[in-house]
């Protein structure tokens, strides 16, 4: 399902005092199995931009496309809901959204809402909670006495139970420990490559962002300032500092061997695997001569 | 999607609205309240509503905004008077169609309680727009300090009204938070019969409750570490002043008293 922005802009509370503009003129392209990080400061509108993906905001200016269906100011709310069949959103923090009494039935909510079978559903949300490392005997436990990683993976299963063919995720691994994090994103490359899962995500890790996406789109101050391919965007130390942010790791740990060695290095060392690879070669070269 | 209720809000002003003592504006409105009983006739009523306009420009809010704002609460006046309009049956027949039977008392007394009812609710949300909520509270705990007399916990009343005040913004934004999550997931609040509608409210009640009692917990041990020990030799940053303004307000009500029982129909 391809997704485009054309000219998008967005008010909060328009025509009240609080008016406050969150978007201007975004653009943007989203191909059908792509992987994209939308990466910007704090305030720089990235949560806002996300929100109109699958029609919880409707731009007040401009269109979104996703698949074949145009969202503009006046779109009618029924289509909004078919939109949503297809693009799920994992929120940040999602565990603030369960509710039910038990785990399979806070997972069964969404497939149920959209008019899948309540077998099925069940199948589904036990293949879930596999899925997710979760321990068998949590399905008919409240989802309230689970650890936080724990109703972190429940909430996040209720998104994927209804099989939505884009995957929408506003920093899914923010306040998790370091092995959680990984645990989830590695899931979520998974799903993306194994389900051909064209997958959205918001993110302040440029660690993440360099090494998950195959696209990155910088937004800054409500304006979709980059957009290209991870090489590209963090090719472009200085711009990037313009927008206030920074470098990923390896890649600014790359600038500062590239100092001391007095050469640049071809490639851009997007994660540490490949920064290991890239040092070691030119070491090698090194002793060669 | 609840950005555009206004109750409870505070917007910052410098009107000479925004600049009156807390004091004097609490008194005004609890005192202006009562006074809207004296009303009884048509001149009584419109003079109420004019004063009531009058403020409300010299607050410098725009009208618009006001009434947007407000409009689930203009939704029960127009039900209030819908009701007076039908099931009031005194006084001359004015519209006989059908079963529809408006008399002249039912119009009367319906236009006469949404009046009543509009002016109250206007006049308490001026107060909440144009005063902050933590001077709300001090102007508060000073107008009912006397009471403490009478072993009237009044700090600490005080201390829940602008905890509450200060979190109806805060659950306001956590509902829609949880509103847009369960949208996400398929959850329809807009369409269906009332009963579907009505379970649909459960997936939003029940997550804004846990985070409400969280937030509670996470308060007062905060304040705790803080050292609140309650209002016991609790001095004050900020000191209310009353200043010629106040003074003008009281008098401005003692004058709209006096016109009132002067404009009421005897009976």
């Amino acid at each position: 399902m391809d997704i485009s922005l054309q000219q998008v802009g967005y008010s909060y509370a328009k025509g009240t005092p609080f008016e406050k503009r969150a978007l201007y003129e975004v653009n943007a392209s989203i191909r059908t199995g792509s992987y994209t990080a939308i990466i910007g400061h704090t305030g720089s509108g990235k949560s806002t931009l996300l929100l109109h993906l699958n029609g919880l905001l409707k731009p007040t200016e401009g269109v979104v496309r996703v698949g074949d269906v145009s969202i503009t100011a006046d779109t009618k709310a029924k289509e909004l809901k078919k939109i949503r069949r297809h693009v799920g959103i994992v929120f940040q923090f999602p565990e603030h959204q369960l509710f039910e009494e038990t785990v399979e039935k806070d997972i069964m909510f969404g497939p149920l809402n959209f008019g899948i079978p309540e077998e099925e559903a069940r199948q589904r949300a036990h293949e879930l909670i596999r899925l997710l490392g979760l321990p068998e005997d949590v399905a008919q436990k409240s989802p309230f006495d689970l650890s936080g990683g724990q109703m972190r993976r429940v909430a996040i299963a209720g998104v994927l139970a209804f099989k939505p063919s884009v995957l929408i995720l506003d920093e899914p691994t923010a306040g998790l420990d370091p092995r959680g994090r990984k645990e989830i994103m590695e899931l979520f490359t998974k799903l993306h490559k194994e389900e051909g899962l064209t997958t959205i995500l918001v993110t302040h890790s440029m660690e993440d962002a360099a090494r998950y996406a195959d696209q990155v789109l910088v937004m800054h101050e409500g304006r979709s300032v980059m957009a290209g391919a991870p090489e590209e965007v963090f090719g472009d130390a200085e711009r990037l500092k313009a927008f206030r942010l920074g470098l990923p790791r390896s890649v600014a740990f790359q600038h500062k061997v590239e100092k001391l060695f007095g050469k640049r290095f071809g490639t851009l060392a997007l994660t540490e695997e490949q920064l290991a690879k890239t040092i070691a070669e030119a070491l090698k070269e090194e002793g060669e001569r | 999607m609840l950005e555009k209720m206004i109750f409870g809000r505070y917007v910052p002003g410098n009107s000479f609205v925004h600049r009156l003592d807390p004091r004097s504006k609490l008194l005004f409105v609890f005192l202006f309240i009562v006074a809207v009983f004296l009303a009884n006739n048509t001149a009584t009523y419109a003079l109420l509503l004019a004063f009531t306009l009058l403020v409300i420009s010299i607050a410098r809010i725009r009208l618009y905004f006001l009434f947007n704002g407000l409009k689930p609460i203009l939704f029960l006046i127009i039900f209030t008077l819908l009701m007076h309009f039908i099931f009031t049956k005194e006084g001359a027949l004015l519209i006989d169609w059908k079963f529809l039977k408006i008399y002249e008392e039912g119009v009367r007394q319906g236009i006469y309680i949404s009046i009543r009812f509009l002016v109250l609710v206007l006049m308490t949300t001026i107060l909440t727009l144009t005063t902050s909520p933590i001077s709300i509270t001090d102007g508060m705990e000073t107008l009912l300090n006397p009471l403490k007399r009478f072993k009237l916990p009044v700090h600490e009343l005080a201390l829940m009204m602008s905890i509450s005040l200060r979190f109806i913004p805060t659950l306001m934004d956590e509902t829609d938070k949880i509103l847009k999550a369960q949208l996400a997931r398929g959850s329809d609040l807009t369409s269906g019969t009332v009963k579907e509608r009505i379970r649909a409210v459960v997936p939003l009640l029940v997550p804004l409750f846990v985070s409400a009692f969280k937030r509670a917990e996470d308060l007062a041990i905060a304040m705790e570490v803080r050292g609140y020990r309650g209002g016991e030799g609790r001095t004050r940053y900020r000191q209310l002043d009353w200043q010629w303004r106040d003074t003008v307000v009281i008098i401005l009500f003692l004058v709209l008293v006096v016109a009132l029982f002067w404009l009421r129909g005897g009976n």
